[in-house]
């Protein structure tokens, strides 16, 4: 209402006001509202970094360097190494990005190129509402429909089948539970997989008709217009929506925590039990007493801000403003 | 016909079949892609609709959380969630919106610009279990306590980049030729952008707020701290409050079967609230721009 009335006044005063127009005009106070909002955002960030390192210096400090090089994560003793959950962040980040990729690829090539677009319409729909659906209906799917088919199908089968002692065995050993870092990856995968999909395909749509078309008029088969013209044309940004979908992976936590198995030691095979960064923070964060303890956790924070915030900085430098809201 | 051609007429032939049955291969492995993505989505809502709708019958609805084996519902944690993204919904349209116009309108061009317009991005992508870390140390530990505030804060702050997003993007889609028109009838900057701008990206502002509150209605790891949950109705905004996501988490963890119906009740709940006003957002964005 306010605006509306102020309105009226200010393109009255302009009009009253031909010689001098230059007065009326003056818009400070929006324009300084609009500012401060920009500041407010600005500050959020600076706010986050120094909350982030002033809450976690406590345990840097203390620990200094074998915060980062031992395992030992003892809240009773106070004594906090961090290696173990880093260790399974990348981890479970890299395997999901090693399953989700190549199907991403497939899945927004597939859209594009070889569907008729009729249905790549409805299929497009279909993938980005897998992406977002919210992450703790990933994990309860993981913790009550993948873990237990995977235990009794694929982890229990495996463990019978490998010679003891042999390489094989060393990888695939752990409690048959399904609650491991390998399911936890898998469902990061099929987490990330639309999400880097459906940029993919925006950006596949992006290459100029006269480039596939050209390709096409050479005698090009659609494999060879698509691996030598389409994907190299926009190579740069696909390796940002890689990394967005990595960064992701990295910061994820529900869908993480459900199914990890959240144990602090340091993972010994691909079917053990382990915790992510962001999974340990979920778990104790609000059991935590002792003043080291949370601040042990602020600076795991601090550490997964650090390798976030370079990942998703190349990554949106890479994308330029065509990235994903 | 001699040798050497026919030679080189079967080596093109060789190729030929090569590229073809490369072709071929390449085709149906991109496929199978599709079906595996596709199948994902089937199983997960497959087992979302059949145990979440086991789950749902009135009392969902009515009554708030009950103690194991006894009848109850998700109320308090619904109406936790309503209040707490409310709350956060309203901080981050109020910045968003602005920041979004400072960015698209006033400070278009600049090195500022550039920089905020930059690191925005980041906070959209950033994990949200930052942002909880964030608000804790901001608003729980100086009170000593948790509280809807804070939760509330903490969606606010996941919301707020994405609305300044939005808001830049279908601001920046409005033609000179409108601001023009408004300068010209003498109105300056600030009212060119309130009463001519804006409600010509209405529908724009409405997707981007759609969709702001689709990213924050189901996030759970940042209101673990922040509103920590309460197992009665709550409207206080300085005292802990359940929120949905919180409590599925809590029941799906627990042994009590009851809990467990109730999580896929409430993961349900969640799931169709968000993606609904996803799909809401993506047609009044094609209803209305043109790309």
């Amino acid at each position: 209402m306010s605006t509306a009335a102020s309105a009226k006044t200010e393109a009255l005063r302009v009009a009253d006001a031909q010689g001098n127009a230059r007065k009326p005009r003056d818009d400070w106070a929006f324009r300084t509202l609009c500012l401060s909002a920009v500041l407010a955002m600005m500050a959020t960030l600076i706010g986050l970094v120094g909350s982030l390192v002033s809450g976690g210096w406590l345990a840097l400090s203390h620990f200094g360097l074998s915060f980062f090089t031992t395992s030992t994560w003892d809240p009773v003793a106070d004594q906090y190494g961090a290696a173990a959950p880093i260790v399974g962040t990348l981890i479970t980040s890299f395997l999901a990005l090693l399953f989700a990729l190549p199907v991403a690829i497939g899945v927004a090539v597939f859209l594009v190129e070889i569907c008729p677009q009729a249905i790549a319409r409805w299929l497009a729909i279909a993938v980005e509402l897998l992406a977002g659906i919210p992450s703790i209906v990933y994990g309860m799917w993981g913790l009550f429909v993948l873990a237990p088919w995977f235990a009794q199908n694929v982890q229990l089968p495996l463990m019978t089948w490998v010679t003891p002692g042999s390489w094989l065995e060393a990888i695939v050993m752990g409690v048959p539970n399904g609650a491991n870092i390998f399911t936890a990856s898998l469902i990061l995968a099929v987490m990330i997989l639309p999400y880097i999909a459906a940029i993919l395909r925006e950006l596949l749509m992006s290459v100029p008709s006269h480039m596939r078309e050209a390709a096409y008029g050479l005698g090009c088969t659609p494999r060879e217009v698509i691996m030598r013209i389409m994907l190299p044309y926009v190579r740069r940004s696909a390796i940002g929506a890689v990394m967005l979908g990595l960064g992701r992976a990295l910061g994820e936590t529900m869908a993480v925590t459900f199914i990890i198995g959240n144990s602090h030691n340091f993972p010994h095979s691909l079917f053990d039990s382990g915790s992510t960064i962001s999974s340990t923070i979920a778990n104790e964060f609000t059991e935590a007493t002792g003043d080291m303890h949370i601040s042990a956790l602020i600076a795991l924070g601090t550490v997964l801000f650090m390798i976030t915030f370079v990942t998703i900085a190349i990554a949106r430098l890479l994308l330029g403003r065509g990235g994903p809201k | 016909m001699t040798e050497p051609a026919n030679n080189g007429k079967s080596f093109d032939r060789f190729l030929h079949t090569r590229r073809r049955i490369y072709n071929g291969v390449f085709l149906v492995l991109t496929g199978i892609a599709t079906a595996i993505a596709l199948a994902a989505l089937f199983l997960i809502l497959e087992t979302l609709v059949s145990k979440g709708l086991a789950g749902i019958d009135a009392h969902v609805f009515t009554m708030s959380q009950p103690a194991p084996d006894e009848q109850g519902g998700l109320l308090n944690a619904i109406v936790g969630s309503l209040v707490m993204c409310g709350f956060g919904m309203a901080v981050a349209l109020f910045i968003g919106v602005l920041a979004g116009t400072w960015l698209a309108e006033y400070g278009d061009g600049t090195k500022l610009a550039a920089v905020v317009r930059f690191l925005n991005d980041i906070l959209i992508s950033a994990p949200s279990i930052l942002i909880g870390l964030f608000v804790y140390q901001l608003l729980v530990r100086p009170f000593h306590g948790f509280s809807a505030l804070a939760g509330g804060m903490a969606l606010a702050l996941l919301a707020m980049p994405v609305a300044t997003r939005a808001t830049e993007d279908i601001m920046r889609l409005q033609p000179n030729a409108l601001r023009e028109a408004g300068m010209a009838l003498g109105a300056n900057r600030g009212l060119v952008i309130r009463s001519i701008i804006w409600r010509a990206s209405k529908s724009g502002l409405v997707t981007g707020a759609l969709l702001s509150f689709a990213r924050i209605s189901g996030e759970t790891a940042p209101l673990l701290f922040t509103s920590l949950g309460n197992p009665f109705l709550s409207f206080r905004l300085t005292q802990p409050v359940a929120a949905l996501p919180t409590t599925i988490f809590q029941f799906a963890m627990s042994a009590y079967d009851d809990w467990q119906r109730l999580a896929w009740a409430g993961a349900l709940l969640i799931a169709v609230a968000v993606l609904t006003t996803n799909i809401l957002g993506r047609v009044l964005t094609r209803g209305s721009v043109q790309k």
